[in-house]
């Protein structure tokens, strides 16, 4: 079950760069590792550590205070490319809780709520003054009043019912589905059936 | 007044479960396709809650992201992907889906394997765990990659929650000239649209060139349309696509063939129907294209330069052209073609097919591949690759000094021994060149098959067209 999302206060990073990929969150290699947990190791990994492993000092997330940023401030289509849910799993595990950009790749911005992750969509003008409002202050994200919190300004954001729902309460989707739909589902496959019964054979 | 409705609205309308009061929708899933890589921690989410798969046999599985392309003999070496491997028939074996094995000779890449075992047909819904998925609907079938959670609702529910999509219709008319295919129209809208043109939008591709098309080439271009940010890229079934799934394995045969024909006759885009957007390419001034950044929409034709970011319309764009040339080791404003290469990759499931493996051969037969260069064909699935050998394909590349080798995505995503060493530059017929895909460090140009083994013949970048073929 994906842990609920309500309110959380932290450290909001900076990434501004547009088109971030997947494979440069989380690098195809590691998809060879089957936990879930303790992926935050290689979250950004070739942006974070040199081939022989050090540090990359210079790269945001080893700069305090974001070593323990919470919120994520990102550029377009962050997280587009490969369906691997490993990114999501991966920021997750880093702390990042919440990741804000003015727009998402589909398959990861789907995984996000899955997985806890609340993605938030602004424009790009107010993620670039987020990230300079944030300096040297903790950033708010409140789910249910749907804003985010900087000192004075406060950020009204905008998200789907559905994903709002089932991030608060850390809804299984699985359960839902079947506890609200089982009789619907049947239906529709006595319907499929004789349309296109090819597909029952 | 009634409007007519496009092939999405269609291929939606008709798996619609339930449709909720926030917009979103609970759509039925008619099949399933699994890889290694991705469905894990699926199985382990269905394990954790006892859930059982409700139809079993609407999955398939088979291995392909993380296994050697070299002898395969043998286990599995590398100890993770082994394992990764083993999990995935255990689970299959668990949960009673039908399961490819490696040595098997429909092992493959999910999306070649699909196509050619007739599992993907046209008018399904069809999901996988793997970006790339947007291939199956050169079927007219409504086919997207998921993520794993959503890999396992759709093993216990059939059904995903999902948000109807905008459409898009790309015209492509005329004629392709000589030397260019259809990876090179991808290439041609990515770099028009960007990778973020169609966030949101299931294209349809449609006009003269499509229609002409093969179903190879109509899957390579339906592939790459996540590369523009579409989650679906569609093409409405004719008699090309039925010719095709006729006969093969999963297919329905017989009278429910040509019932299914019927059924399939049916699902294109009304005259009267509208598309949220619409683009239109012109297929004659199409040139072969290669990428020279670290995005796939950072492509243009073989004649061209590589960009300058001081000439960049905007400081972030110069900012990212500038990061990408560095990464890419080029210059800015040198000419693409004479870049020297050390390495070709010649497969994935954008071009792994038989016609593709033909157009490399064509280039490559009587030549012989540049000493400084190491170039490998990786066929997408083993009965590709039984078929290339029944023509003599591995002959041609053998002796022009190949290396011919076992199915799987290999070097198009270097999670097994496949891989670029830091500061290489590989031609690559695969659909990513971000960066460190094909290994760290590694410098990859995307190209079609015709234009990557003319660059193993060249030891640099070259239009195809120059070699005399
Ligand atoms: S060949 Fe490449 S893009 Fe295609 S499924 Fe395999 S890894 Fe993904």
């Amino acid at each position: 079950m994906p842990q609920p999302f309500v309110r959380i206060t932290g450290v909001a990073a900076p990434l501004l760069e547009d088109h971030i990929d997947t494979d440069l969150i989380f690098p195809a290699r590691y998809l060879l590792l089957m936990e879930r947990n303790g992926l935050g190791d290689y979250l950004f990994r070739d942006r974070r550590r040199k081939a022989t492993g050090e540090q990359i000092e210079d790269f945001i997330l080893n700069r305090p205070p974001y070593t323990t940023a919470k919120i994520l401030l990102a550029g377009d289509n962050f997280g587009c490319g490969s369906s691997r849910e490993q990114a999501v799993w991966a920021l997750s595990d880093f702390g990042i809780r919440c990741v804000v950009a003015p727009s998402f790749g589909e398959i990861f911005h789907a995984n996000c709520a899955r997985s806890g992750l609340l993605a938030v969509q602004l424009p790009a003008e107010a993620v670039r003054r987020l990230a300079e409002d944030c300096a040297g202050h903790e950033v708010t994200v409140d789910l249910p009043e749907q804003v985010i919190q900087v000192g004075a300004s406060v950020v009204p954001f905008q998200i789907k019912p559905g994903i709002k729902e089932a991030l608060l309460n850390g809804w299984d989707e699985i359960d839902v589905l079947l506890a609200k739909h089982a009789a619907g589902i049947e239906t529709f496959e006595q319907r499929q059936r004789q349309v296109q019964p090819w597909l029952y054979e | 007044m009634s409007m007519g409705r496009t092939l999405y609205q269609k291929l939606w309308d008709s798996h619609v479960v339930s449709e909720q009061s926030d917009g979103s929708t609970i759509l039925y899933v008619d099949r399933h396709i699994l890889q290694e890589v991705s469905t894990h921690q699926s199985f382990e989410m269905m394990r954790a809650a006892n859930r059982k798969a409700r139809r079993p046999g609407t999955n398939l599985a088979v291995p392909d992201h993380g296994v050697p392309t070299d002898d395969r003999s043998g286990p599995i070496r590398d100890p993770l992907a082994a394992a990764q491997v083993a999990r995935l028939a255990e689970n299959a074996s668990h949960f009673g889906l039908p399961y490819i094995d490696l040595k098997d000779e429909r092992q493959g890449i999910v999306h070649v394997v699909g196509p050619e075992q007739g599992f993907t047909i046209p008018g399904i819904t069809l999901v996988c765990g793997d970006s790339h998925t947007s291939t199956h609907g050169a079927f007219g079938a409504l086919a997207f990659g998921i993520g794993a959670s959503e890999c396992a609702t759709v093993l216990a529910t059939q059904c995903l929650v999902q948000h109807r999509a905008r459409t898009m219709e790309v015209r492509v008319e005329g004629v392709l000239r000589d030397g260019v295919c259809a990876k090179d129209v991808a290439l041609a809208l990515i770099s028009r649209i960007g990778i973020g043109g169609a966030v949101g939008y299931a294209i349809e591709y449609r006009g003269r060139v499509i229609e002409e098309m093969s179903m190879a080439a109509r899957m390579t271009l339906c592939n790459m349309s996540i590369e523009a940010g579409a989650r679906v890229g569609l093409i409405a079934p004719d008699e090309t696509t039925f010719a095709y799934v006729r006969g093969r394995p999963y297919a329905p045969s017989g009278a429910t063939f040509d019932r299914a024909v019927g059924y399939w006759k049916t699902l294109s885009t009304d005259p009267d129907a509208a598309f949220d957007k619409s683009l239109t390419i012109d297929a004659s001034e199409i040139a072969p294209y290669v990428t020279w950044g670290t995005s796939p929409q950072d492509a243009c034709p073989i004649g061209g330069r590589i960009p300058d970011p001081g000439a960049a319309p905007d400081a972030e764009t110069g900012a990212r052209w500038k990061r990408a040339i560095d990464y890419m080791g080029l210059m800015p404003g040198a000419p693409l073609e004479g870049v020297a290469i050390d390495r070709v990759f010649i497969g994935s499931c954008t071009n792994g097919r038989i016609e593709d493996l033909r157009s490399a051969a064509r280039v490559a037969a009587g030549r012989k591949v540049a000493d400084t260069v190491r170039a490998m064909v990786v066929p997408g699935s083993t009965l590709v690759k039984k078929q290339a050998e029944a023509e003599g394909l591995d002959r041609i590349f053998l002796n022009a000094g190949f290396e011919w080798r076992e199915s799987g995505c290999s070097m198009c995503v270097a999670m097994n021994a496949d891989r670029l060493a830091p500061g290489e530059r590989c031609a690559s017929t695969s659909n990513r060149n971000f960066e460190g895909r094909q290994g760290r460090g590694g410098r990859t140009h995307l190209m079609s098959p015709a234009m990557a083994a003319a660059a193993a013949i060249a030891g640099h970048l070259v239009d195809v067209r120059k070699l005399e073929i």
